[in-house]
């Protein structure tokens, strides 16, 4: 610190006499709720612009997935997978999502990290409109995130001659990161809440990532998985997002009624699944509602 | 008008531990008010209590006549709070800190940029704004934490340990700094376990130990309270506390000592309270003489802070610094105070 003695002009400063205080704080939806959302993405933001380093990982990650998966089952006869794809155009949903899936389950730790260094308390201090825009911040940056990742796979994917889906079949690609994203991003942050440190919530993480991408269609389809595995599968939410990816790269004539999953009890057609996510999303956001009003009141 | 900053019978315990067991105080308008006490007293306690980053067991918390547990977020709006300890993020700039911080409280579009500016002239960070505040020196990172704090113009100003760490110099900035905030009309409740900043700083004071207040007061009310001079006599560097028994009994038996204590923490040197009188000390050491007994040092001053806390409680803001320090595990209380 100088020693320059500081001169404050304080006479903008003086506050004890305005007594008039507005007891209707804003709400949900209000322009300060925007203005608090919008300043604590830009914080996020911000941090990946300095370090970019997991953006990068982020998108190299799954672009190599795409390769070596791809290269790893390349003498696979054709049409095993279904009809007359190859492993490789049969892989791409299965990586979109679950590339979604994981960034979004990540959510949860910058969070965790704010608790634990008492950055949070500056947040909490503060009057927010309502303390959800902590919450709507980290999913607007992790979909952001998501988006770019996406690109870069079906971008990479159609170099590699996965082919292109239609603008709508694009759209519905995007919908289905969006959904996903929104809520495996509410449960990572309900976590990071109600775990004790970022030891724990790191654990939890690693115990759901991998076996939630085995049990599911990512990598094989239904139908080469012994039933128990077949029932589990059909219970995954990541199927539900991966199969119709999947039907809108193949045929280019998919309709919210084609047929995109045969689980064990019943056949799932496209609109279904969309609702199978929606419903998840529901449940996920209302499930970590009660969790994040007592930490978030 | 109410005050800006009303505590009553405030209670919080975490497990066994009985963190604020009875404060209660209230602090005018445009008043510098310090919470002194030794480490582990409950100040940081109270002060998370008031800013709503605590849930009290009881108790009643208002400031400008607002209920902070029925109107937390009108509360909020009324508070700035700067923690006992400095969190930033590292990696944004300290304008950029600013700048979240103007959009968490709201400030109008329009005036945030003319604000942040005037607030870095204010605290002498210009030059330091556009560095990321990874860079910064603990000084650097205490100011813009005050910056941060005051951005929004608050009606109370909550500082916890607003000085510690820093050197002297700084300390005195940050001091002016306060000073001239009140007299513009901030009210200002911060705690120290410094006794020359309470002094230096407080128009009133209270005295925290274990939870309760002890003495409530302006300082020089509180140091008459306690009246008469404080004599500190060293018979040897380190006295034996059979000498120091034998010295105490002689000593009280003088008719201007009104109190004698041991004080075991400092080598079992002797601390008197003597009616105001010019030849104490020299009596004293003649006693002493006449027994045999060495004066390895002694002293006569005005009763300080550290003399009001001694007289409530029987030992000095020091030994209860070092005893308490040995009992706490920052560790599972950080863990705690994560929210
Ligand atoms: N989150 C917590 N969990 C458990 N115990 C706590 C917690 N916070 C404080 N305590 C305990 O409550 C008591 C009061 O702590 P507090 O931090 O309020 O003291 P303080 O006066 O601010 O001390 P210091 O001068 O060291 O900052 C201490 O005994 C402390 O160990
Ligand atoms: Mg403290």
């Amino acid at each position: 610190m100088t020693t320059t003695p500081v001169k404050p002009d304080l006479s903008s400063q003086s506050l004890a006499g305005s007594p008039i205080l507005n007891l209707d704080t804003p709400g949900l939806l209000s322009k300060e709720f925007l203005q608090e959302t919008l300043a604590l993405a830009r914080r996020l933001f911000i941090q990946l612009q300095r370090r970019p380093s997991t953006l990068i990982a982020g998108i190299i990650q799954p672009l190599m997935w795409l390769v070596l998966f791809g290269a790893l089952f390349k003498n696979i006869p054709e049409g095993l997978f279904g009809t007359n794809q190859t492993y490789g155009q049969f892989l791409g949903a299965g990586v979109i999502v679950f590339t979604a899936f994981s960034g979004a389950l990540n959510a949860g730790l910058p969070v965790m990290f704010d608790r634990e260094f008492g950055f949070l308390n500056r947040l909490l201090v503060a009057p927010l409109a309502s303390r959800f825009s902590i919450v709507l911040a980290s999913a607007i940056f992790i979909a952001t995130l998501s988006l770019i990742q996406t690109a870069a796979i079906v971008a990479v994917s159609a170099l590699l001659g996965a082919g292109l889906p239609g603008l709508f079949g694009l759209g519905i690609v995007v919908s289905i990161v969006l959904l996903l994203v929104l809520g495996v991003t509410a449960l990572s942050l309900g976590l990071a809440f109600a775990l004790p440190g970022h030891i724990e919530l790191i654990a939890v993480i690693f115990v759901t990532n991998l076996p939630l991408l085995f049990a599911s269609t990512a990598l094989v389809p239904l139908s080469f998985m012994p039933t128990w595995l077949r029932v589990i599968a059909s219970l995954n939410p990541l199927s539900y997002a991966i199969e119709p990816i999947r039907y809108i790269y193949l045929h280019s004539d998919w309709s919210l009624g084609s047929i995109v999953l045969q689980a064990p009890w019943s056949s799932v057609t496209m609109g279904t699944a969309l609702l199978v996510l929606l419903g998840f999303d529901v449940l996920a956001l209302v499930s970590v509602q009660r969790l994040l009003r007592r930490s978030l009141a | 008008m109410a005050p800006a900053v009303l505590i009553q019978n405030l209670r919080k315990h975490y497990g066994q531990v009985e963190a604020v067991q009875d404060v209660s105080l209230q602090v005018e308008p445009g008043q510098i008010f310090g919470l002194l006490g030794p480490n582990g007293a409950g100040k940081t306690t109270t002060l998370r209590c008031l800013c709503t980053l605590t849930q009290p067991d009881s108790g009643k918390l208002e400031v400008a006549g607002v209920s902070v547990l029925k109107n937390p977020k009108a509360a909020r709006q009324l508070l700035g709070y700067v923690a006992q300890e400095v969190a930033l993020d590292k990696v944004l700039t300290g304008r950029e800190l600013l700048q979240l911080q103007a959009a968490l409280y709201h400030l109008p579009l329009g005036t945030i940029k003319e604000r942040i500016q005037a607030m870095l002239a204010l605290l002498d960070l210009e030059a330091y704004a556009d560095q990321k505040t990874g860079t910064y020196s603990g000084g650097l990172r205490k100011r813009l934490d005050l910056a941060a704090g005051l951005l929004h113009q608050p009606q109370i100003l909550v500082l916890d340990e607003p000085t510690v760490g820093l050197d002297i110099e700084s300390r005195k900035v940050i001091w002016d700094f306060l000073r001239q905030l009140r007299d513009s009309g901030t009210t200002v409740l911060l705690t120290s376990h410094y006794l020359e900043e309470i002094d230096a700083l407080a128009d009133r004071v209270a005295i925290v130990d274990r939870g309760k207040v002890i003495a409530e007061g302006t300082p020089s009310q509180l140091k008459d309270q306690v009246g008469g001079d404080r004599v500190t006599l060293r018979i040897r560097e380190f006295a034996p506390w059979e000498e120091a028994e034998k010295a105490k009994l002689l000593l009280q038996a003088l008719p201007f000592v009104e109190d004698v204590l041991i004080n075991t923490a400092q080598g079992n040197s002797l601390n008197l309270v003597v009616a105001s009188q010019s030849e104490a000390l020299a009596t004293i050491q003649q006693a002493l003489k006449e027994v045999g007994l060495p004066t390895f040092g002694i002293a006569q001053a005005r009763p300080s802070l550290d003399d009001v806390y001694l007289a409530a409680t029987g030992q000095t803001l020091m030994d209860a610094e070092v005893a308490a320090f040995s009992k706490r595990d920052p560790k599972a209380e950080r863990k705690q105070n994560m929210r």
